[in-house]
């Protein structure tokens, strides 16, 4: 025996397999029929020492390349503040699970309240859950919950210009829900409010989802969308980029029912896709129709201010299969990422960093336009992302910038979607332009 | 903690003017954001300087209970040791700054590190391929499920949509089914706690053409290995369905029996419990899904790239760790724990299937009902002890269930002392029921009243100050 994980000495397992009744390990499985009882080896390396496992790791690091990152397209290298890892990795939080005994959890659920608190001030909401495991899943939620709160209606429309991305999870729930899914054509780069009113007109529509920023980094002008969809019993599910409300029109100010969205970009690291945190917000009407976990605040028997998991009858452990959702846990630790974040970056700091890309997008894009051999898309404002189309071979030129160490944005019909975050340098910058001129 | 100085919520602490952060200088120039794009309304976000943020969440910590603090015996939840050589990896630079979306030619560490996961996993479970999209265990479940119904449709086989679950099942079983629009049929359980092989019959009989999936633990969640299992996969074969495995209960087969092997043909695992990666106070988790051959091409896309990076990597570092020849001893060393303290127990606790388990095995609260003492008094007092509660009113086909699983990482000495806790409680009971009844009496705070958050739900601060204002 004697291994790290494994107390048990000799003396114990012998005094432990007499109280269960056995002579020897084996004999705790007499139930399995031999039939389907493993006996083997598994097919594994032996074990290795904690040294080993690390070089391994490193070994595999060294394997990816490090790019300086002008991607997007729902994922941004926002900068991480040292504060963050470092509370995450208090262990009370890290490894603790979901807060049914309140009297033991108060940390996790007084983080939650403020995170919900939080969440619902970005977006301008009345109310957010606890969160969701990311943006794309949080908006085939909001898509169910349109549905489920409608009478008898089964049509979602969707932005034409939505991530494709997040669109094929939502048409993977759909088809298993037997939901209809319409997508709206794309005018000018952008959504236009007289095909939704068209369609509204038809009937049988549920709600309607529309992306801020859209695909293109386009900032929409949805004026006049909730009061089509509220005139046909639809709900208004507005996906946004979580950091760029701290500047943009709030899904709450459009007059959207239900706010979707990830929060990676609230300094979350892109480790690849994951974890990252899906956030849902919406008008206190819908509280019973939302899914996930919400806390609320209450008192305790001495009388104390304490916060509670609460709600819970719209949950799967009580509901079953007429729960409004299956999701059990949510994104806790990531949830717990975003709150110090926002409490570190505050009113003011959120807004900063916002700016800050907004101008150093805007630099890139003028300095692209400046070399005659880039041009925007479309004329529409735009926030931290935008749409070029490259007069030359594309494919060379992002393959070109992959080897000056630059991950050149992302390939895009017939150009580049690039995006810049506050961590990108002037000289990155630069550079990227020098190389983009060859 | 003193919770009167720090029992504050961060908004409580904000004052205006205040910073936490730091931001380069804008070399950019002037690019202003035109006001048409502008929230008209400020975001009302804290404002506070750095040591107050960390001193706020660290005191915050300190009003919770993890693996780290002490035994949380939290059935069917599987908390075992998080090592921490499983973060320091998580962490390393190399791997932080991937983006999902850049070129594979860039990332031949981590693709590596995916197949050598994958590879691993096949061979503990004894299935072909795994998808890691799925972000947790119910999301698993989900797709899953929908792996199962794009299966039938495929051989357009489209009446198939029900799915027969045990009685006994986790909550989140019926409502995948519902989410992945199947039924849900209900097999009873037998005397034993097992399938009730004459009723799945009956509803095979009965339900044939219709049936798209059997959907199981194994061992169930009383903690009981389902023996007739090669009969049960038989007889859902035979008419057509497919057999899908809740991995939830997962560790004690670890070395013992591989769910492949048992007849089942799409599974998930919770990384986060089997392959010990944190519960993060509930996520994030990962729950790849495995099938056997053939079936991969019918995983659908329920997440856009590699599922939670992160969590794949330290459940990775975990099975390395172990190795061939420790890994084999995870669940024959759980299954041990558990019985140790379901023999130490017996005689105070209902045990109403007294037979061998698994890792995990449930009470029908105490022996003697007499005192009025229910299992939410024994749940709450053992917080009193310092321990975390077992599972409370889970499975519900017992009125007063208390589902313990003391995972392999626990020691003898541990045990022993929840032991003579749970006796001790039992004891108090009946010479004083009120002292239990009223329990905790140690923790931050007392019994909250859950009754009156649902009533009025307040669950922002705006809402909370303007209760104040009220």
């Amino acid at each position: 025996m004697n291994y790290k994980y494994f107390p048990q000495t000799e003396e114990d397992l012998k005094a432990m397999m007499a109280k269960a009744g056995v002579e020897k390990l084996d004999d705790l499985y007499a139930q399995i029929p031999e039939s389907i009882r493993f006996k083997g080896n598994y097919e594994l390396p032996m074990s290795m020492c904690e040294q080993e496992v690390r070089q391994l790791f490193e070994k595999l690091g060294k394997e990816n390349r490090q790019l300086t990152c002008f991607a997007g397209m729902g994922v941004y290298d926002h900068y991480t503040p040292s504060v963050i890892p470092s509370l995450l990795q208090r262990s009370e939080f890290l490894t603790s699970y979901t807060p049914y005994q309140a009297e033991i959890s108060q940390g996790t659920l007084h983080y939650i309240f403020e995170y919900q608190s939080m969440m619902a001030e970005l977006t301008g909401m009345d109310i957010s859950n606890a969160s969701m495991y990311d943006g794309t899943t949080a908006c085939a939620e909001a898509m169910m919950m349109a549905v489920a709160a409608g009478k008898k209606v089964n049509k979602v429309l969707v932005t034409g210009c939505m991530n494709p991305l997040t669109f094929e999870v939502l048409e993977t729930y759909a088809l298993h829900q037997g939901i209809e899914l319409e997508v709206l054509p794309i005018r000018d780069g952008t959504t236009c409010l007289d095909d939704v009113k068209a369609r509204l007109a038809e009937g049988g529509v549920a709600g309607v989802i529309l992306q801020q920023p859209n695909i293109y980094g386009i900032v929409e002008d949805f004026t006049g969308f909730a009061d089509a969809c509220h005139e046909q019993k639809a709900l208004l599910i507005i996906d946004s980029v979580a950091s760029d409300l701290a500047v943009l029109k709030t899904p709450g100010e459009w007059g959207a029912d239900i706010a979707v969205g990830d929060g990676q970009s609230l300094g979350i690291p892109m480790l690849f896709g994951g974890p990252y945190v899906g956030y849902m917000c919406c008008t206190e009407k819908l509280i019973r129709k939302m899914p996930g976990r919400i806390v609320g605040m209450t008192k305790d028997s001495r009388d104390q201010r304490a916060f509670v998991l609460t709600l819970q009858a719209r949950e799967q452990h009580i509901r079953r299969q007429k729960a409004t959702s299956n999701i059990c846990s949510n994104q806790s630790l990531m949830a717990l990422f975003v709150t110090i974040y926002l409490s570190l970056m505050g009113k003011q700091g959120l807004k900063e960093a916002a700016k800050l890309s907004y101008a150093g997008a805007h630099y890139l894009c003028d300095e692209l336009l400046k070399t005659g051999r880039f041009h925007l898309a479309f004329d529409k404002p735009f926030f931290n992302e935008f749409y070029v189309k490259y007069d030359g071979d594309a494919d060379t030129l992002y393959q070109r910038f992959i080897e000056e160490g630059i991950l050149g944005g992302i390939r895009l019909e017939e150009g580049f979607l690039f995006a810049v975050t506050e961590k990108r340098t002037k000289e990155e910058i630069d550079n990227l332009v020098k190389i983009a001129a060859l | 903690m003193n919770s009167r100085l720090y029992g504050n919520l961060i908004f409580e602490l904000s004052k205006e003017g205040r910073k936490g952060y730091s931001l380069p200088r804008n070399n950019f120039g002037d690019y202003e954001i035109p006001a048409s794009m502008q929230r008209a309304e400020e975001a009302q976000l804290p404002e506070c300087d750095e040591l107050t943020v960390v001193r706020h969440y660290t005191n915050l910590s300190n009003n919770n209970f993890g693996v780290d603090t002490g035994f949380y015996p939290l059935g069917s939840c599987t908390m075992k040791y998080n090592p921490k050589i499983n973060e320091e990896i998580a962490a390393l630079p190399q791997f932080q700054n991937l983006h999902p979306l850049q070129p594979k030619s860039t990332v031949t560490g981590v693709r590596a590190l995916m197949i050598l996961l994958e590879k691993s996993l096949c061979a503990l479970t004894g299935l072909a391929h795994f998808t890691f999209k799925p972000y947790a265990g119910a999301h698993g479940e989900l797709t899953g499920l929908m792996t199962i119904d794009n299966y039938h449709r495929s051989r357009g086989d489209m009446q198939r949509k029900k799915v027969i679950v045990p009685d006994s099942a986790h909550g989140t079983n019926p409502a995948s089914a519902a989410v992945c629009g199947l039924e849900i049929i209900e097999v009873k359980s037998d005397a034993h706690g097992l399938v009730d092989l004459v009723d799945l019959e009956r509803l095979v009989e009965l339900e044939g053409p219709s049936i798209a999936a059997m959907m199981m633990t194994n061992p169930n969640t009383l903690g009981l290995f389902e023996t007739r299992i090669p009969e049960i996969a038989k007889l859902i074969h035979d008419c057509g369905g497919l057999m899908y495995y809740d991995g939830a209960n997962l560790n004690p087969m670890l070395g013992a029996s591989r769910p492949g092997d048992m007849g089942f043909d799409v599974m998930h695992i919770n990384l986060h419990k089997t392959f010990s990666t944190p519960h993060g106070g509930g996520g994030p988790g990962s729950g790849p899904v495995g099938v056997r051959e053939g079936l991969q091409e019918f995983f659908p896309t329920v997440s856009p790239y590699h599922g939670n990076f992160g969590v794949m990597m330290r459940a990775y570092a975990y099975i390395l760790s172990l190795g061939c020849d420790q890994i084999k001893m995870v669940g024959p060393l759980a299954t041990l724990n558990a019985n140790y303290i379901k023999e130490s127990l017996k005689d105070v606790y209902e045990l109403p299937i007294d037979t061998m388990c698994c890792h995990e095995f449930v009470f029908d609260g105490l022996k003697d009902k007499s005192t009025g003492v229910t299992t939410m008094d024994v749940a709450k007092r053992l917080l009193d002890y310092g321990y975390h509660a077992p599972t409370i009113y889970f499975p519900l086909l017992f009125h007063e269930s208390l589902m313990i699983e003391p995972t392999e990482n626990e020691s003898k000495e541990t045990l022993d002392g929840f032991i003579a806790v749970m006796r001790q409680i039992a004891e108090e009971a009946k010479t004083d029921p009120d002292l239990v009844k009223s329990a905790p009496h140690t923790t931050p705070i007392g019994r909250v009243d859950d009754v009156l958050a649902a009533k009025h739900p307040v669950v922002t601060y705006r809402q909370l100050k303007n209760e104040i204002m009220k």
